[in-house]
C-alpha cells in the first residue's frame, strides 16, 4: 500500500514537473534537437548534474541507502536501440515518459504515439528469442555490462575508477554536467 | 498563459524529483510499462504468456511461453499479473500530473495544437492523417529501441547518468547521434 501511494505522489509530480519544465512540448523537443532553442537541454544537464551531486552525498552520509540504486546493463544493443530510439525522437518530438504526461495535458497526437509504442514494444518482445539466437552479437557487454563510473557504495555494481573516492569522481562530472548547463547558450543555430 | 519555468528552476526541480525517486523507491522508468501493458492485454487472449506457479510450500514463481517475458524469472510476468504495482501506478499517475500542471497555472495546450505540434504543420503541413502516422511511427520506433536498449529517456539517460551509469552515457551517445541529424534534416524551420 505505502509503494502504491509514493506511486501516485511521484509519478503524479513527475508528470507535473515533465509540463512545467517543457518537456511534453514537441516544439521545444524539435528546438532541442534542431539546436535553435536549447531550454531543455540546459534543464537536462542541469538536472542530471544536480540529481548525481546530492545523490552521492546523500549516499556518503548514509541518508540514501546506495541499495536503492539500479544500474543498468551496457551492451551493443545499448547504443544501436539508442540510435532507433532517436529517429522516433527526432521525428515525433515525445519520449515514452513525456508522451504520457503531454495526454494529460491535451496533447492528443500523443494516443498515436503511445498506440505505436504498445505496437513496437510488443514486436520487440515477439522478435526477442529470434534476435538472441541470429543477432546475438547485440547483447555483447560492454566493460563488464552492469558497471559505474564512480564507486557506489553497491557492490552489485563494479566501478570503472575505483581508485579514487565515489563521491569525488561524482562530483567532477556532476559539474561539468551543471557548467556545461550555465555556459551552454539559449541556441547554437538559428 | 505559457508560464513553464526558467530552465534553472526547471532542472533544480526536474533533478531533485529523480532524487526522490531513489529515495523513497527505486530510479525512474517508464518504457518497462509498455511492456506490462501489451502483456495485460495479450495474456488475456493467451494464457500461457503469464503464468504463475504456486509450489507445494506455497511459494509462488512466474513464467511464459515468450523468451523476452521469462527473463528474469518472469519479473515482468509477476508485474503483469500484480498490475497494481508501483511501476504500472506510477505511469497512470504520470496522466494526471501532465493534466493538473496544465490546468493549474499552464501553460496550456493551444486550441489549433492539440492534434498537431506548431513545429511539424509549419514544415510537414497540417493533414491531420499525415501526423497521426508520424506519431505512430515514432512511437513504434521509440518503443522498440528503447526495449533494445533497456531502457528510455528516464530510465537510461536521466536516472542512469544520475548515477553515473555507463549504460546511461553510451544510450544518450546513440540517441543524439541520430536524433540531432533527423530533427534537422526533417524541420528546417
Amino acid at each position: 500500500m505505502k509503494e502504491i501511494i509514493f506511486a501516485i505522489l511521484v509519478g503524479g509530480s513527475f508528470g507535473f514537473i515533465l509540463h512545467k519544465v517543457g518537456a511534453t512540448d514537441p516544439n521545444k523537443i524539435v528546438g532541442f534537437l534542431r539546436l535553435t532553442d536549447l531550454h531543455l537541454a540546459k534543464v537536462i544537464l542541469f538536472a542530471i548534474g544536480f540529481s548525481s551531486l546530492l545523490l552521492f552525498i546523500l549516499m556518503a552520509v548514509g541518508v540514501i541507502d546506495s541499495t536503492h540504486i539500479s544500474v543498468k546493463s551496457s551492451y551493443i544493443g545499448v547504443i544501436i536501440g539508442g540510435a532507433i530510439f532517436g529517429i522516433g525522437f527526432g521525428l515525433g518530438g515525445y519520449c515514452p515518459g513525456t508522451t504520457l504526461a503531454a495526454l494529460g495535458s491535451g496533447r492528443k497526437d500523443s494516443i498515436f504515439m503511445i498506440l505505436g509504442g504498445l505496437v513496437g514494444a510488443w514486436v520487440y518482445v515477439l522478435m526477442y528469442g529470434w534476435l538472441t539466437e541470429n543477432m546475438s552479437w547485440l547483447f555483447d557487454k560492454i566493460a563488464g555490462g552492469k558497471v559505474s563510473l564512480a564507486v557506489t557504495g553497491n557492490d552489485a555494481y563494479p566501478a570503472l575508477i575505483d581508485g579514487i573516492p565515489g563521491i569525488v569522481v561524482a562530483a567532477v562530472i556532476a559539474l561539468l554536467f551543471m557548467g556545461g548547463a550555465a555556459l551552454l547558450p539559449n541556441k547554437l543555430r538559428n | 498563459m505559457n508560464s513553464s519555468w526558467g530552465w534553472l528552476k526547471s532542472g533544480i526541480i526536474l533533478g531533485a524529483s529523480f532524487l526522490l525517486a531513489v529515495a523513497l523507491v527505486k530510479p525512474i522508468g517508464v518504457s518497462t510499462q509498455y511492456v506490462i501493458a501489451d502483456c495485460f492485454i495479450f495474456c488475456k487472449l493467451k494464457p500461457e504468456l503469464a503464468q504463475e506457479n504456486v509450489a507445494e510450500d506455497g511459494t509462488k514463481t512466474y513464467s511464459s511461453s515468450n523468451a523476452y517475458l521469462n527473463k528474469s524469472n518472469g519479473k515482468y510476468v509477476k508485474k503483469t499479473l500484480n498490475i497494481a504495482n508501483y511501476g504500472f501506478v506510477f505511469v497512470i499517475a504520470m496522466f494526471a500530473g501532465g493534466f493538473l500542471a496544465s490546468r493549474l497555472g499552464g501553460p496550456k495546450v493551444k486550441k489549433e495544437e492539440t492534434w498537431i505540434p506548431k513545429v511539424w504543420e509549419e514544415n510537414l503541413g497540417s493533414s491531420w492523417p499525415k501526423r497521426m502516422a508520424g506519431a505512430f511511427f515514432s512511437g513504434f520506433v521509440i518503443l522498440f529501441g528503447a526495449r533494445m536498449a533497456g531502457g528510455c529517456t528516464s530510465g537510461h539517460m536521466m536516472s542512469g547518468m544520475m548515477q553515473t551509469s555507463l549504460s546511461g552515457y553510451l544510450f544518450a551517445a546513440g540517441v543524439f547521434a541520430v536524433a540531432v541529424p533527423v530533427a534537422i534534416l526533417v524541420f528546417k524551420k
